[in-house]
């Protein structure tokens, strides 16, 4: 286990070490410079700012500096801002993202688990249905045009919660619904799939044979062989979340990670994207590392052939 | 225990042994692959009607580029905000009048319409008709989709095929080139990608499509792995034939229904992927239109006029339910196992 | 073995299947009883309604399985009549199973001494540790080495063989009445094969239970069976006892069994096989099911089932070839030379029996 994750950690580490690369070079393809919202500067002053900037110096300067940068956490200057460290930024707009998106996952995951459980249980019954069509609304109504309907009923129409900003738990409700759908969807119809595979298995029926009641088999059985795959989809349910929190934070002004990112595009300081760019995969990595850990932990047949291994 | 009822005199005689043995004949019909999947489909009726929407969306969507009720980009200042006007009907919301102030007041009479002119989807903040640009709209984004699908699954099935067929140290450095590539998160790939191609129909359609494709890799991957040790193909190898004839003619063939289900996956997720990036504003650019850019238009006025929003946003929902519901029936159909 | 009382009785039960394609007569009419502490095999084709015939014992029919007719009884009580708890009462304590393919038959993620444990502490009220003590000895009982270390181990960590010496501890723990084993040997290596039916046979006599072996094996009924029940196409078509079935089969389909199993006796280098394949249970056909793979047919068979001839007190056969009016036919070399064997034991058991009664009144003064 313990080399297993050590080799994780390395490819863990290379991958960061090549999205780095990556973006640096990327952005240096791209034309603008911190001076696009300034024009009328003499050339003297541009000279002046760019040095500032550290775009001077030959590239690979440039990219070495910034690879040290980023491993002491400094990721430069904005551009949009040109007082402000990209580092602050981010650390100042990441606390609201991390609420919404863990929020997001909880109230997507657990429910989801529930339904598709449920749906499977009760296999080709109104039951069934109903969540498979909850569960494909949810996967097709893109967030956003969830979340536009939710702030026009429930926030403008029903005035039962506010309808955007930021400040307290009332505000993140319906931007947690938002995000939440997809997730939830998600779960509940992988969870339905595994559940009725297991239900179906062999050692299924030998627990009916055994003359388990029908819940007693479930809750013996069959939930903890369907729910140990759940955790597989931990991680693009983050990435989900991530995408989504792009738009939902721009629609409810949550001054979060996702909305700096759109504003960062848009007016293309590069600086920032990268940083942001290089924040989202790190999330990403850490959760995929996490739930692997945590496979291996909660099926024994993982975690013995990781023993002898 | 014996049967006591007279039987006929000739019950006893033999029956010719050529004539009634059936050593060759197999009970039920020989159907192939393909219309025993068709014949599954057929019995899903969800699946169906979803398939006549998505075939209805493609026929409107595409035949309006050459018969539209209005040019979708003709601009009239005058005739701005309309609300929806159907001929003939008085219903509120169809009937082009719209509350202002808390009163109901007729929309096209204040700015000046003739009795002749009704919009069936309103007009939006430039007086364009919106049934013409949601059509054209709907046109850009289904195209969007299916062409970076398209993309996907060649550098998908590509990839996939040549990494399981080769194996060894190739293929453990195209999976891990996969796992890095996956680590990232698909938008973050998009959005770098859409900059430096700069925003447009086709850097969409690509970044989409260079974003997308590893998950059909990797199914691609797995299916040939397990391909490569079946006997026919060992058959083809121990006979000389080439890698490439051994792929077209027996790997491809072999692997026609994931790429079929994953493709019938991968196109709505791809409307979603246009929808959103043109909702931010990184997407397609005006003039033209698609159903993420209608949506972000909508979502300005969606206070005051929020049918601008809802029909996009019906059109939208539409479209990725009924693929998603094809495609659920397409894997029932193809795999009947996860069914029964 | 006749006087002994039947501790279940199936009679004229018919199941069918509601599909797509429309109904499935998968059991038409099939009646057996079984006697205290005897083994029943029950032998056919994949598809012949075997494993159908023992779900219905146990309960356990899928959820679109209709019973068109007739009853299971065990003990007097009709199994198809019991509520969902009088059947779970039943399952895994009077009558158990053990299942075909034991790589899949047991739960991946519990440890196997809870899962040998559960049925105890289901049925009897037994508690954990307790119940985890019993697993152990079961565990001993069925040849598991170092059980003491195993117990808390997981089933990947187990061989094929020895998953299913668990499988058969989980169904013996509570000592059933009847233990159903649908193919128990058949996932298995042909050594393990050996030792699973030893241990089967061995576990018999301790536990005194009756057994439904389930087979499409032949050469695997000799060796445990007394007696054979020959099933084709949801029916069956012959039974008898194990040496009455061997050595003097009437049926052409068993005729048919019997000579493509290799015996050391078999000398030419083609085994024959039975040709076509069985018919559709959607729409069986009308007579003999048998009739379009069988070299012997009659003209009858295409038109009327046949009814049970009987052969001996405990051997009848469903074959219209048994009628008085039928004309001899020649059955396989195969079959002549087993039926010869058969004519010779049964003089030798006469001459014994013969012997034995000389010597008896010999021993008079």
């Amino acid at each position: 286990m313990a080399k297993y994750l050590l080799k994780r950690i390395f490819y863990l580490l290379l991958t960061l070490f090549i999205v780095i690369t990556v973006t640096f070079f990327l952005m240096k393809l791209l034309p603008g410079t911190p001076l696009q919202n300034q024009q009328k500067l003499s050339p003297s002053e541009q000279h002046l700012i760019l040095k500032q900037y550290g775009l001077t110096k030959p590239i690979w300067q440039q990219y070495l500096t910034y690879v040290g940068g980023v491993l002491h956490g400094n990721f430069g200057t904005s551009f949009q801002f040109s007082d402000q460290p990209v580092s602050y930024l981010i650390s100042s707009r990441i606390g609201p993202s991390l609420l919404l998106g863990t929020q997001a996952m909880i109230l997507g995951v657990v429910p989801g688990i529930l339904v598709g459980a449920l749906g499977a249980i009760k296999k080709n019954t109104w039951v069934d249905t109903t969540t498979t069509i909850v569960s494909i609304l949810g996967i097709s109504i893109p967030s956003f045009v969830l979340a536009v309907l939710l702030q026009y009923f429930i926030g403008l129409k029903l005035h039962l919660l506010p309808i955007a900003d930021w400040g307290g738990f009332a505000y993140t409700v319906l931007p947690t619904i938002a995000l939440a759908a997809s997730p939830f969807a998600d779960t509940a119809r992988f969870t339905r799939t595994e559940m009725v595979d297991v239900l179906n298995s062999d050692y299924i029926e030998l627990a009916r044979a055994k003359g388990l009641s029908k819940w007693g088999v479930i809750y013996h059985h069959a939930l903890r062989n369907s729910l140990i795959p759940v955790v597989t989809i931990i991680g693009p349910l983050a990435v989900n979340i991530m995408t989504g929190s792009m738009v939902i934070e721009n629609i409810f002004s949550i001054p979060g990670i996702g909305e700096q990112f759109v504003k960062s595009i848009l007016t293309n300081d590069y600086p920032t994207i990268m940083a942001v760019t290089i924040v989202y995969s790190v999330m990403l990595m850490v959760v995929l590392l996490i739930t692997d850990i945590v496979y291996g932990i909660i099926d024994p047949r993982i975690r013995i052939s990781g023993k002898s291994n | 225990m014996a049967d006591e009822v007279k039987l006929p005199a000739d019950s006893f005689e033999p029956l010719d042994k050529s004539k009634h043995l059936d050593s060759e004949k197999i009970a039920a019909p020989n159907l192939t692959f393909m219309q025993d999947a068709w014949r599954r489909l057929k019995k899903n009726k969800s699946a169906i009607i979803a398939m006549i929407i998505l075939v209805i969306f493609f026929v409107l969507a595409f035949g309006s580029a050459f018969i539209s009720p209005h040019n979708p980009n003709a601009v009239n200042p005058q005739l701005a905000n309309l609300p929806p006007k159907w001929p003939g009907v008085n219903i509120n919301g169809v009937n082009g009048t719209l509350v202002q102030a808390g009163s109901r007041v007729n929309a096209y009479q204040a700015a000046g319409a003739g009795a002749g002119v009704h919009y069936w989807l309103g007009t939006d903040y430039l007086g364009r008709d919106m049934l013409s640009r949601i059509l054209f709209g709907t046109r850009i984004s289904l195209t969007v989709a299916v062409v970076a699908t398209a993309v996907d699954l060649l550098i998908g099935v590509s990839f996939g095929l040549f990494s399981g067929w080769k194996g060894g140290w190739i293929d453990n450095f195209m999976q891990r080139v996969i796992e890095i590539i996956m680590s990232i998160p698909t938008l973050v790939v998009v959005v770098l990608l859409i900059l430096i191609l700069k925003p447009g129909m086709t850097s969409i359609t690509l970044a989409i499509a260079f974003s997308s494709w590893t998950t059909m890799a990797r199914l691609i991957r797995a299916q040939t792995m397990e391909l490569k040790g079946q006997e026919y193909v060992l058959a083809a190898q121990t006979l000389g034939e080439s890698s490439i004839k051994i792929a077209f003619k027996h790997l491809l063939p072999n692997l026609s229904s994931i790429i079929i289900i994953q493709t019938m996956f991968t196109i709505p997720s791809a409307i979603f992927f246009e929808a959103f990036l043109s909702f931010v504003g990184i997407g397609i650019s005006a003039p033209q239109a698609s159903l993420g850019t209608l949506l972000n238009d909508g979502q300005k006025n969606f206070q005051f006029l929020p049918y601008q929003m809802w029909y996009p946003a019906i059109v939208l929902s539409v479209i990725m339910i009924a693929f998603n519901i094809f495609a659920d029936g397409l894997r029932d159909a193809f795999d009947p196992q996860t069914k029964e | 073995m006749q006087s002994k009382e039947n501790i279940l009785e199936v009679n004229h039960l018919k199941i069918n299947f509601k599909t797509y394609a429309g109904t499935v007569k998968a059991i038409r009419d099939v009646s057996f009883n079984l006697k205290k502490g005897e083994t029943l095999a029950i032998v056919g084709e994949s598809g012949s309604g075997k494993t159908v015939t023992t779900r219905s014992i146990m309960g356990l029919l899928a959820n679109n399985a209709v019973v068109a007719g007739g009853n299971v009884l065990f003990h007097g009580q009709d199994v198809l009549k019991m509520s969902q708890r009088e059947l779970e009462n039943l399952r895994g304590a009077k009558i158990a199973q053990i299942f075909q393919d034991p790589m899949t038959s047991l739960d991946p993620t519990m440890r196997i001494g809870r899962q040998i444990a559960e049925p105890l502490m289901v049925h009897k009220g037994v508690k954990k540790a307790k119940a985890m003590a019993q697993a152990l000895e079961m565990m001993k009982l069925v040849g598991i080495t170092d059980a003491e270390n195993r117990i808390n181990d997981y089933p990947h960590q187990f061989s094929g063989g020895m998953r299913q010496r668990i499988v058969i501890a989980i169904a013996l723990i509570n000592y059933p009445e009847i233990l159903i084993a649908d193919e128990p040997t058949t996932a298995l290596d042909v050594t393990i094969q050996a030792q699973i039916l030893d241990l089967m046979r061995e576990l018999q006599d301790k536990i005194e239970t009756s057994i439904i072996f389930i087979t499409h094996d032949l050469g695997v009924v000799a060796g445990m069976a007394d007696r054979v029940a020959v099933m084709y196409a949801g029916k069956i078509v012959e039974f008898g006892t194990v040496d009455e079935i061997f050595y003097n089969p009437k049926h052409p389909y068993t005729w048919g069994l019997l000579s493509s199993m290799p015996t050391l006796d078999t000398n030419g280098d083609e085994l024959p096989s039975i040709p076509g394949t069985p018919p559709d249970l959607l729409d069986p056909p009308k007579g003999d099911a048998f009739a379009a793979r069988n070299s012997y047919a009659l003209k009858i068979d295409t038109e009327k089932e046949p009814p049970f001839f009987k052969v001996s007190d405990t051997h009848y056969a469903a074959t219209w070839l048994l009628h008085p009016d039928a004309p001899k036919v020649t059955p396989p070399e195969q079959i002549i030379e087993r039926q010869k064997k058969f004519a010779k034991m049964q003089q030798q058991l006469e001459d014994k029996k013969l012997h034995h009664k000389v010597e008896e009144t010999e021993e008079q003064p």
